[in-house]
């Protein structure tokens, strides 16, 4: 459902994405792991048709994301970082407004709206301008738009990022329940959630891919076997690859 | 067309939403009609007409417009919406035509506001109620193209003051073309032919020719080539954006 082909994607020079490769099938959910600045969100971009990669494709239901873009976007539900919205819309404009864009009209779209809302259990806040909702009812408003066309592809970059532990565990929930129809990705500084939503992780560094398997045999990488320590192992190892090809560089 | 539709809907309440649309509106209502009795005299000239309100017209679409246009797309930049916008299947031709259309119809919605004038001539004497029809028409299609070349420029950064510093700038190059002191200084370092391409070029001279009542194919097709320009200008730079990221 979801393919990276040798995903490259370069910035000034600099190689952000370093052909990054692997395939999501319906029933997965892919956590997507790295340090800040790993090539994380870029990868995520690229998979959604918001930024072309240099080299290589993205492939989302079959579709590629470039060429048949249309196609692609339409079977997808995005996330993207820091859940941007329009602050002067209420949630539940917000769920409209993208349903509409998609071709939803009347009682479908009526229902669809109510049935997005409710799974990302925004309450009264859903009557409420966005601009003035805590950080988590923000996410939850753009997580309910991302859902709300019951794509069979989602990808959402940080989606319990600023939530509270009830809500990460609301929208941890969420994603489990969804699984079973879908192919998802989903990117994460949180090591349990791996643990807790995961079928299989990917951890990214410097661009490249370190690491493509299940949460049990990433976590026996670790030295206590614990993704946590797997994850310092990986990263720190591509840490000295990076400086020492800067070092190299400069001499 | 779903995408245009929603884009529409959507830009069209965000103007409401804020107090942009009623301050500009406000703003638009007091400013006109202040320009035709101050400035050009309205109840002065002895003749019925809407000339002193279309005498100054443009020079106030020409601020205002910008203004309506510089959110377009530097607002979704700022607010990194954008992002959003590009992973949704809406064509970017739907999404530069439905935030067009929302803000011409604020435009449009700026002109009626000014029709108790036409109304106020037509008590006080017999206009030529047909010229002044096809002069609005000219202020409509005036205040599309301007609304179409500050969506470009509101295209080209993530700043809204600098998008409508350089929407304005663009504007005033685009009306002041034919103007005498223009041309006047380019017949010294140009060439007649270019001098002339170039007071071609001045909506000045196209919306006059409307103001006199005259629909001619070619300032249609001036105005309309003007804001194809713009928004293509503006589907460009957006989608260039795929290709550079954030």
């Amino acid at each position: 459902m979801i393919r990276a082909d040798a995903l490259t994607k370069r910035f000034n020079g600099v190689t952000a994405v370093d052909a990054v490769q692997f395939t999501v099938e319906r029933g997965e959910v892919l956590g997507f792991l790295g340090p800040n600045g790993a090539g994380k969100s870029t990868t995520m971009r690229m998979l959604a048709g918001c930024l072309e990669p240099d080299e290589g494709r993205a492939e989302i239901a079959g579709y590629d994301a470039t060429l048949s873009r249309h196609e692609a976007q339409s079977r997808l539900g995005y996330l993207p970082e820091g859940a941007p919205a329009y602050p002067a819309m209420t949630p539940r404009g917000y769920v409209r407004f993208h349903l509409r864009a998609r071709g939803f009209s009347g009682s479908v779209l009526k229902d669809a709206t109510e049935h997005a809302l409710g799974r990302a259990n925004l309450g009264p806040a859903a009557e409420k301008p966005i601009g003035a909702l805590s950080k988590g009812y923000k996410r939850r408003a753009a997580l309910a738009a991302a859902i709300a066309h019951d794509p069979a592809v989602l990808i959402l970059d940080e989606p319990t990022d600023g939530l509270d532990p009830n809500q990460k565990d609301g929208v941890r929930a969420l994603i489990q329940e969804m699984a079973p129809k879908k192919a998802i990705i989903i990117s994460t500084h949180l090591l349990d959630e791996v643990d807790t939503i995961c079928s299989r992780a990917i951890v990214i560094a410097g661009g490249r891919l370190l690491a493509d398997e299940t949460p049990h045999e990433l976590a026996s990488r670790g030295p206590d076997n614990s993704i946590g320590s797997a994850f310092r192992t990986l990263t720190a190892s591509s840490r000295e690859t990076l400086s020492h090809r800067g070092e190299e560089a400069a001499s | 067309m779903n995408g245009l539709i929603a884009v529409y809907r959507r830009e069209l309440a965000a103007y409401f939403q804020t107090p942009l649309a009623w301050v500009f509106l406000a703003v638009f209502a007091f400013a006109a009609p202040s320009f035709a009795w101050r400035a050009g005299r309205f109840f002065d000239t002895g003749r019925a007409d809407l000339a002193p309100l279309f005498d100054f017209l443009p020079w106030l679409l020409l601020v205002l417009m910008p203004a309506l246009a510089m959110r377009a797309w530097a607002e979704e930049r700022d607010r990194g919406t954008l992002e959003m916008l590009l992973a949704s299947p809406i064509p970017l031709w739907a999404a530069a035509l439905g935030k067009f259309l929302s803000a011409w119809t604020i435009a449009g919605l700026a002109l009626v506001l000014t029709f108790p004038m036409w109304i106020a001539v037509n008590y006080l004497g017999s206009p030529d109620n047909a010229a002044t029809a096809t002069a609005y028409i000219g202020a409509l299609l005036l205040a599309g193209g301007y609304l179409a070349v500050g969506q470009a420029l509101s295209a080209s950064t993530g700043n809204q003051v600098v998008a409508f510093v350089l929407g304005a700038a663009a504007c005033v190059l685009v009306t002041a073309a034919g103007l005498p002191m223009v041309v006047d200084v380019l017949s010294d370092a140009v060439p007649g032919a270019a001098v002339e391409a170039v007071a071609e070029l001045s909506a000045l001279a196209r919306f006059d020719s409307l103001r006199r009542g005259v629909v001619s194919l070619s300032d249609l097709g001036y105005f309309l080539s003007l804001m194809g320009l713009g928004l293509g200008a503006a589907i460009l730079l957006i989608d260039a954006r795929r290709g550079v990221g954030r």
